[in-house]
């Protein structure tokens, strides 16, 4: 796959200021017990997922096996082991937005960015994901695409809201 | 540091601040001083609450005001669906999904002029030509507002305003006058029981805890609100984030704890954000750290973010999640009061209670045990959502019935159309009907019933929900988020959702349904933590009071709601049509064709049941059937 040449490991220790970043976060936390979620968070923060040669080098700086960490990151939802499009769209399938159909809105993203749930488009520009509750329940149906929050969502205004982004 | 007098200083000198914040009946000209409250919880914040505020400060600022107004972003005032919602002070006049183009108009004719502004004052507050106070609207008429109390009338991110507010009042009294045995007592006689969903006495948590004798000791509030559909905890978080803090204090005191942790999702940046500016200014006034109120009390708290996974929110897999491990369930005997974090003893109380508790010292536990029924004492704060006209956040005393929380607060279902189930406690809990609507709402009653409180989640359906389908969401929730230790619920929960995808396809028999119910009762029975043991709730209501719907799916293959996809079809009915083409172009698989100013056909074979046909017509002539 075509991400993982990008992010070799050579590529990201050479050419990346955000492996410093990234050090130093480690370095924050790494006395502090049950320092490895927060560690992940940093990465995540700071990457957008969490690619392997970073992991490799969380590893070793707080003496992880990397077995552990891999169990740990793919135990949690919020945690991504495989890079996201420009646009991360997460589709609220919590209760509340379910019952005011939800899924139709997904149903809708999916056939026009032509992708299935969890998947990126081609070009690149978006992921689609399906997530839980974003808290935001009083404005159900609800999406958010990077920080912007949608609510209110009827399949109808996908097509629309789409366009914004492209 | 900051001793009992400065606090009191801060409060004289903020009091006149809040003081402006009460609706005192004066109108029109003779106000010289106004207060804009405008909303900052997540769902205003959405629709763009921030954008109003900097529209608010421009205009404010062009029209030289500023000495005569003051604007306010507050946290949530329970009408999300409203929002962006903005209050004016001292009349208290509640505006409505106010949007930026309405802020010159209000600003000069409401701020400068003394006249509110008529176009998004909220429909419920008028009384023929009189402008009611929002108090008296059918939504906030029976509101006990405790643990919000002050959400919607401070600043969540100057501490002053929480000061003046008799913030770390509380706190104060407890560590100057009160032994941890008493303030122990004071919690056990409030009634309180925890709002996270087990509703256990939190004054006897902490008693077991402090009865421990160990050198190191911790408090963990429980933020990680992993019920879809529930966003209380997030509300009070962003609104009151003090609150909490000074409760955990309180309970590290009794206790003798001097740590604290809150373990908050990662996916509620706002309410992080706030809670984490808040550490801050506490910390900077000597009310969280070493030698607090010059008492010789330790108390500090760490931060530790979530990772979206709804089991973290039982207590056992929270703490291994802060550990740094997989956040699985551990057995209980030992219970975290007497083995948790990192083996040493551990109270794990949810926002929501930790929210109650300065109010239980400052008023009293006979105050508080006045509140709410016999065996459950207080108020409890609901998110309503789904099928409801008022969907947003409420606070009631405990009693009230259900009908009275959906029908007046919630103002009833939307469209016209009939009401037909409220979930209630979220993925553990159950569906109940019409003939519950006169049950009062508390612990025991709801239990009883097949429900149960959980966190507080109330999510209303009406006719056009299907209970098969509702089932089969669960599921897929439980199914998803069983953390896979434990064979009954990990094996369990994947074949309750087979039968139930089954019989949404229309293949389901009676055995299915029998085996639904046993698999059901034995997946309660065998599962290690409470996960497991109540992901079959939902199914095993929704067959005791929906089994007809459940029938119909299986004997006759139809689904009378309308929503389970193999069971129904789109056609177009031919009277009806106009033939504008309009659903044939929108139609995402070609699938349907005809002539224009013709009807149109739907070919069921290539439709892929999107509903876009249904959604676009614009003379329904397309029927679900
Ligand atoms: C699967 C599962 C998820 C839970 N999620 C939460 C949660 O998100 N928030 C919470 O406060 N309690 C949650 N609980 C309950 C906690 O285990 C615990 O009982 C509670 O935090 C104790 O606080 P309280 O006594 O103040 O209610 C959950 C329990 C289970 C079994
Ligand atoms: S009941 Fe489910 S969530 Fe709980 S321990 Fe077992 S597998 Fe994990
Ligand atoms: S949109 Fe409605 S009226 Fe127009 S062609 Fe389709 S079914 Fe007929
Ligand atoms: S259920 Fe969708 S935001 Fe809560
Ligand atoms: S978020 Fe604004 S009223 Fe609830």
């Amino acid at each position: 796959m075509e991400h993982q040449q990008t992010c070799s490991s050579a590529d990201i220790a050479e050419a990346d200021e955000r492996l410093e970043k990234v050090k130093h976060a480690i370095e924050q936390f790494k006395l502090m017990k049950g320092a490895l979620i927060p560690v992940l968070h940093e990465v995540q923060d700071i990457y957008g997922f969490l690619p392997e040669p970073v992991l490799q080098v969380v590893s070793e700086e707080l003496n992880l096996p990397l077995s552990e960490i891999y169990g740990v990151a793919s135990f949690y939802h919020f945690f991504s082991l495989t890079p996201k499009g420009e646009n991360v769209i997460h589709v609220c399938m919590g209760t509340a937005c379910y019952i005011k159909g939800a899924q139709a809105v997904l149903d809708r993203l999916s056939t026009e960015l032509k992708v299935p749930v969890q998947g990126t488009t081609e070009d690149n520009k978006f992921t689609l994901e399906a997530t839980r509750c974003l808290g935001a329940c009083g404005l159900a149906p609800v999406m958010t695409i990077g920080e912007k929050v949608h609510g209110r969502l009827v399949p109808n205004a996908v097509p629309k809201i789409l366009i914004e982004y492209k | 540091m900051k001793l009992l007098t400065d606090l009191d200083a801060i409060r004289t000198l903020t009091q006149s601040r809040l003081d402006n914040r009460r609706i005192t009946g004066a109108s029109g000209e003779s106000i010289t001083f106004r207060s804009v409250m405008v909303c900052g919880g997540t769902g205003c914040t959405s629709s763009d609450s921030n954008t109003i505020i900097a529209a608010l400060e421009q205009e404010i600022s062009s029209h030289g005001i500023e000495s005569q107004v003051e604007v306010v972003r507050t946290g949530c005032f329970g009408l999300c669906e409203l929002g962006p919602v903005v209050i004016v002070y001292p009349e208290g006049i509640f505006y409505s999904r106010v949007e930026v183009k309405d802020i010159p108009a209000l600003v000069e004719q409401h701020l400068l002029n003394g006249k509110p502004y008529d176009k998004k004052i909220y429909e419920k507050t008028r009384h023929g030509e009189e402008i009611l106070s929002f108090e008296e609207t059918d939504f906030y008429k029976k509101q006990v507002r405790i643990a919000l109390r002050n959400c919607g009338t401070i600043d969540p991110e100057v501490i002053d305003e929480y000061i003046a507010s008799d913030g770390y009042k509380a706190l104060a009294q407890v560590l100057t006058t009160m032994s941890r045995e008493q303030v122990i007592d004071t919690v056990k006689q409030s009634g309180l029981r925890g709002r996270g969903g087990g509703g256990f006495l939190t004054g006897l948590k902490w008693e077991f805890a402090a009865k421990q004798n160990k050198p190191q000791k911790y408090v963990i509030c429980n933020a990680d609100e992993g019920d879809p559909g529930a966003f209380m905890d997030r509300s009070i978080l962003e609104g009151n984030p003090h609150s909490v803090i000074e409760a955990m204090a309180i309970a590290g005191y009794a206790i003798g704890a001097n740590q604290g942790f809150i373990y908050v999702r990662a996916e509620y940046p706002i309410a992080v954000q706030r809670f984490t500016k808040a550490l801050d200014q506490a910390r900077e006034y000597g009310l969280l750290g070493d030698d607090i109120f010059g008492t010789g009390f330790t108390f500090n708290i760490d931060v530790r973010l979530g990772a979206g996974a709804f089991v973290c929110g039982e207590e056992t897999a929270l703490i291994h999640s802060i550990e740094g491990h997989r956040g699985m369930p551990t057995p209980k005997p030992p219970f975290p009061a007497v083995e948790g974090l990192w083996g040493m003893p551990t109270i794990i109380n949810n926002v929501e209670t930790l929210a109650n508790i300065a109010q239980i010292i400052l008023n009293g536990a006979e105050w508080y045990a006045s509140i709410g029924t016999e065996k459950s004492k207080g108020t409890k704060v609901f998110a309503l959502g789904g099928k409801v006209v008022n969907t947003g956040l409420v606070e009631v005393p405990m009693g009230i019935t259900l009908r009275e929380v959906i029908f007046e607060i919630g103002g009833g279902i939307p469209g016209g159309k009939k009401f037909k189930a409220v979930q209630t406690g979220g993925p553990s809990g159950g569906c109940l009907t019409e003939e519950h609507l006169d049950c009062t709402i508390d612990f025991d009653t709801l239990t009883s019933l097949g429900s149960m409180m959980g966190s507080g989640g109330m999510i209303i359906m009406d006719e056009d929900t299907c209970m098969v389908d509702v089932a089969r969401f669960y599921l897929d929730f439980t199914r998803d988020e069983s953390c896979g230790k434990c064979t009954p619920c990990r094996i369990g929960t994947k074949r309750l959702l087979e039968m139930l995808d089954k019989i949404t396809e229309g293949k389901g028999t009676m055995e299915d349904l029998e085996n639904l119910e046993q698999l059901s009762l034995q997946i309660k029975n065998a599962s290690l933590c409470a996960l497991g043991q109540t992901a079959p709730n939902p199914v095993l209501s929704t067959i005791k009071y929906f089994r007809d719907e459940y029938m119909a799916h299986i004997t006759d293959s139809k689904c009378p709601a309308g929503v389970c996809k193999s069971l129904i079809s789109y056609e177009i009915d031919a009277e009806l049509c106009r033939g504008c083409s309009l659903c044939a172009r929108k139609c995402p698989s070609d699938a349907i064709s005809g002539k224009v100013k013709e009807p149109y056909v739907i070919d069921k074979a290539t439709c892929i049941k999107c509903g876009v046909c249904f959604d676009v017509c614009k003379f329904k002539a397309v029927a679900i059937v």
